[in-house]
C-alpha cells in the first residue's frame, strides 16, 4: 500500500508538470520555469516558520506569489536596467535560491526542512503522514491530495482558457487583434507554475520539479504533430516515468525523484533516437524523390 | 579586519581557505563574463548542474574522494552536458532554452539518485561528498586547496594568454573569421575553460550555485565600464570582495553552507550596480528622464506665455494659472511646480497673483515658438509632408534642436517670414 501512495503522488506531480511544461517550451519559457522553481524557496521557508507544519496548504499556496513576483523582477531588471534577458534569469533566481538555502541553514531546528530535502523532496515519507479519512475508510496520506487539487485546477484552468493559451502561444498577433491580452495569459501560467512547483516542492523537491517540468514535453515536443497529441503525449512520459522511476529507485536503494527524472532523461535519449532514424529515412526518401524527379525531366 | 574574532584571525588554515577561496572565485568570474557577453550563461548553469552525476561517478569508481578524480569525473560529465545541449539543438526543432532545462536536470537528477545511493550504501569515506551541493569553503584543506587552486591559477593565466582572441571572438566574429582566427578551436577553449572554472568552484561553491558564479560579477561589472579589461577587472573585485565574505562566514559558522552566502553578497553587489552605477544605473536613467521632462515643462509654460501674447495685447503682460490653462491644459500641481522652477531660475516674476515674463524668459519662450515654426516649414518644405501633419513632430523636436542646428536650418531656409500655417516666425534683433 505504501508504494501505491508514493506511486499515486508522484504521478500526480507528474501530470501537472507535464501540461505545464507543455506550455513552458512552446513559448521558449523552459528557463522561466527553471528560475521560478528555485526562486520560490525562500517563501515557502517563511510558510514553514510562520505555520510550523507543513499542513497548511493554503500558506504554502501563498508563497507561490514569491514565483510570480520573481517574473517580475526578471522583467523589471531586463526592462528598466537593460540587463541582457539570460543574465537577468540566472541573476535572478541564484539570488533567491541562496536566500532560502540560507533561511533553512539558519532555521534548521525551527523548521522542518534540510538543505537535501530542498533539492530532491522526501516522497518517499508521503506515507508516514497523516492521512484522511472518509465514512471510515482510509483516504490516503496529504501530499496526495494536495496534489490532486492541484492537478484539478491545472486541468481546469487550462481547459477553460485552452483557446487563450493557445492563441497567445502560436498567433499573438491575431490574439491581440481579438483584444487578448497576451500579458495577462503569461502571469496566469506563471502563476500555476509557481503554486504547481510550491506544492510539488515536499515531493520532488525545487530543483528536480524542473525534470518534471521540461522532460515529458520536450519528449513529447519530437513526436507530435499537434497540440492535444503532444499533452497527452507528455501525460504518458510523465505517468510511466513515474511507475519505472519508483521501482528503479527501490531496486537501487536510491532517491525516487532522482530515479523518475533519469528514467524521464532514457525516455528522451530513446525518443530522439527514434526522432534521428525517422528524419534520416525521411532525407533518403526525400532524395529518392529529387532523383525520380530529376530523372523524370532528364527525359 | 578588527570585527573578525581572534579565533579566525590566529587559525593558520583560515588565510589559506580563504585565498583558494578567492583565486577560486576569481577564476569563475573571468571565464563567465566571456560567456555572459556570448551571451550564454545559462549554458554555464547547465553545465554545473551536471557535473553531479561526473563527482558520484568518479567516487563510486575511485572509492574515495580523491580531488583529482572529482576533477576528472565532474570535466567528463560537464563537457557532455555540453555536448548534448549543442546536439539537441543541431538535430531537432527543439530550442536551446528546452534544451537546457532539459539536460540541467535530468543530469542533476541521474546525479542525485547516485548521490542517494552512495549515501544509502554505508562506504564512510561518502561524508562530505554532499558538501559539494551547497559548498563548504572551510572543508577545502590540504590536497584538495592545492589542487583546486593550482587549476584556478592554470585558467587566470590561460584567459590572459588567449585574451586578445577571445576579445576578437567575442566581438566581432567577423574580422576574427578574416583573420584566419580557428574560431572553432577557440570556442572549444572557451567551452573546456567553463567547465574547469566550474569544477574549480564546487568545494567552495557547490554545484547548485556555481551558475552564479560564472553570470552575476559579470552582470555586475558590465554596468560601470564599456572596455573589456575593465570589465574582467571589476568581475574579479567583486568575486574576490563576496566569496572572502563566505569564507569568513563558513569559518565563524560551520553549519552554513558557504555557496548561498558567496551567491547572497554577489547579489547584493550586482544589484546594486542595476540602480546606482552611473550612466547605465536604474536611478541615473531615471533621474535623466525626469530632468528632460522638466525641461520640456518648463518650455512649453514659456511657449505658451509667448504665444498668449503674441494672439494680443503686449507679450510681458501678467497672467494667471487660468489664463495659461485656457491656451493649454495642465494639472495644477504640474503647472504650479513648472511656474516656481522657473520663477527661481529668474525666467518669470510674480507680482499681485499675476506671472509676468522677465526678459531672458521672453527670448527663451520665443526660441521655442521660432523653433516649433522653422521645424514645420522645414517638413513641408524639404520632405513635403502637409502642413496639417507637421504640429506633432514639431512639438516634440522643438525641445531638443541644439543652436548650431537652429543657425543652419534658418541658414538652409533663408530666415523666411511665415511657417506653413500663415504665422510669424519670430527672430531675435
Amino acid at each position: 500500500m505504501d508504494s501505491f501512495w508514493i506511486i499515486a503522488t508522484a504521478s500526480l506531480v507528474a501530470l501537472s508538470c507535464s501540461f505545464l511544461g507543455v506550455w513552458l517550451i512552446l513559448r521558449k519559457m523552459a528557463m522561466l520555469g527553471d528560475a521560478i522553481s528555485h526562486a520560490v524557496l525562500p517563501g515557502i521557508v517563511i510558510a514553514f516558520l510562520i505555520y510550523g507544519s507543513r499542513d497548511n496548504s493554503i500558506m504554502l499556496l501563498g508563497a507561490g506569489i514569491i514565483g510570480v513576483f520573481t517574473t517580475f523582477l526578471i522583467e523589471f531588471f531586463h526592462k528598466k536596467a537593460g540587463v541582457q534577458s539570460d543574465a537577468s534569469i540566472g541573476v535572478t533566481f541564484t539570488w533567491l535560491f541562496a536566500l532560502g538555502v540560507i533561511l533553512v541553514s539558519a532555521l534548521a531546528g525551527q523548521v522542518d526542512l534540510d538543505q537535501e530535502c530542498v533539492l530532491y523532496g522526501e516522497i518517499a515519507y508521503v506515507p508516514l503522514e497523516k492521512t484522511y479519512t472518509l465514512l471510515g475508510y482510509d483516504i490516503g496520506p496529504h501530499t496526495f491530495w494536495l496534489m490532486f487539487i492541484v492537478l484539478m485546477i491545472n486541468i481546469l484552468v487550462i481547459g477553460i482558457f485552452y483557446k487563450e493559451f493557445y492563441l497567445t502561444t502560436f498567433d499573438t498577433e491575431y490574439a491581440f487583434a481579438i483584444g487578448m491580452s497576451s500579458w495577462v495569459w503569461h502571469y496566469v501560467l506563471m502563476s500555476l507554475v509557481s503554486f504547481t512547483t510550491v506544492a510539488s516542492f515536499e515531493s520532488v523537491g525545487a530543483i528536480l520539479v524542473v525534470a518534471f517540468i521540461v522532460a515529458p514535453a520536450a519528449s513529447a515536443y519530437l513526436i507530435s504533430r499537434q497540440l492535444k497529441q503532444m499533452l497527452l503525449l507528455a501525460a504518458v512520459f510523465g505517468l510511466s516515468a513515474s511507475v519505472l522511476g519508483y521501482y528503479l529507485a527501490y531496486w537501487i536503494d536510491g532517491s525516487i525523484a532522482g530515479a523518475i527524472s533519469s528514467v524521464l532523461g532514457i525516455q528522451f535519449i530513446l525518443v530522439f533516437i527514434i526522432h534521428l532514424i525517422v528524419r534520416k529515412s525521411n532525407v533518403k526518401n526525400s532524395n529518392y524523390l529529387e532523383k525520380e524527379l530529376l530523372s523524370q525531366k532528364a527525359n | 579586519m578588527d570585527g573578525l574574532p581572534s579565533f579566525i584571525l590566529d587559525n593558520p588554515n583560515f588565510w589559506l581557505v580563504t585565498a583558494g577561496t578567492v583565486l577560486l572565485s576569481i577564476s569563475s568570474a573571468l571565464v563567465g563574463t566571456f560567456t555572459f557577453l556570448k551571451k550564454k550563461s545559462l549554458i554555464g548553469d547547465a553545465v554545473a548542474h551536471s557535473v553531479l552525476p561526473g563527482i558520484c561517478l568518479a567516487f563510486i569508481i575511485s572509492g574515495n574522494k580523491d580531488p583529482l578524480w572529482i576533477i576528472i569525473g565532474a570535466f567528463i560529465s560537464g563537457w557532455i552536458s555540453i555536448l548534448s545541449i549543442d546536439f539537441i539543438t543541431n538535430n531537432s526543432r527543439i530550442k536551446e532554452d528546452t534544451a537546457i532545462g532539459l539536460v540541467l536536470s535530468v543530469f542533476f537528477g541521474f546525479g542525485i539518485m547516485l548521490l542517494v545511493a552512495i549515501q544509502h550504501s554505508g562506504n564512510p569515506n561518502q561524508s562530505g561528498l554532499n558538501n559539494f551541493l551547497f559548498g563548504n569553503a572551510a572543508s577545502l584543506i590540504g590536497k584538495d586547496l592545492i589542487t583546486f587552486s593550482a587549476l584556478s591559477i592554470l585558467l587566470v593565466i590561460t584567459v590572459f594568454i588567449f585574451y586578445k582572441e577571445f576579445k576578437l571572438m567575442t566581438f566581432d566574429r567577423q574580422y576574427a573569421r578574416t583573420i584566419g582566427l580557428p574560431l572553432k578551436l577557440m570556442e572549444f577553449i572557451l567551452s573546456t575553460l567553463t567547465v574547469l572554472a566550474i569544477v574549480a568552484g564546487i568545494q567552495a561553491i557547490g554545484v547548485v550555485l556555481m551558475a552564479a558564479m560564472l553570470i552575476t560579477p559579470a552582470a555586475a561589472a558590465k554596468f560601470w565600464t564599456d572596455r573589456l579589461f575593465y570589465m574582467l577587472i571589476l568581475a574579479a573585485v567583486f568575486a574576490s570582495l563576496s566569496s572572502f565574505a563566505g569564507a569568513v562566514i563558513s569559518f565563524m559558522a560551520p553549519a552554513m553552507p558557504t555557496g548561498p552566502w558567496i551567491v547572497v553578497v554577489i547579489s547584493l553587489i550586482a544589484m546594486l550596480s542595476f540602480f546606482i552605477a552611473p550612466g547605465k544605473g536604474i536611478i541615473n536613467k531615471w533621474w535623466r528622464k525626469r530632468q528632460n521632462q522638466l525641461k520640456i515643462l518648463e518650455e512649453n509654460i514659456l511657449k505658451t506665455f509667448y504665444l498668449l501674447g503674441e494672439s494680443g495685447a503686449e507679450a510681458q503682460k501678467g497672467r494667471s494659472i487660468e489664463d495659461l490653462n485656457r491656451r493649454r491644459p495642465w494639472k495644477k500641481a504640474v503647472l504650479i511646480k513648472g511656474l516656481s522652477r522657473l520663477k527661481n531660475q529668474g525666467f518669470l516674476v510674480f507680482r499681485n497673483g499675476h506671472w509676468y515674463l522677465t526678459k531672458i524668459g521672453l527670448s527663451k519662450g520665443q526660441r521655442v515658438v521660432r523653433l516649433h515654426r522653422l521645424w514645420e516649414l522645414y517638413l513641408t518644405e524639404y520632405l513635403k509632408i502637409a502642413p496639417d501633419h507637421v504640429h506633432e513632430d514639431a512639438e516634440t523636436i522643438e525641445h531638443v534642436i541644439t543652436l548650431e542646428l537652429e543657425k543652419s536650418i534658418m541658414n538652409k531656409l533663408g530666415f523666411p517670414e511665415l511657417d506653413p500655417h500663415q504665422s510669424k516666425i519670430p527672430y531675435t534683433n
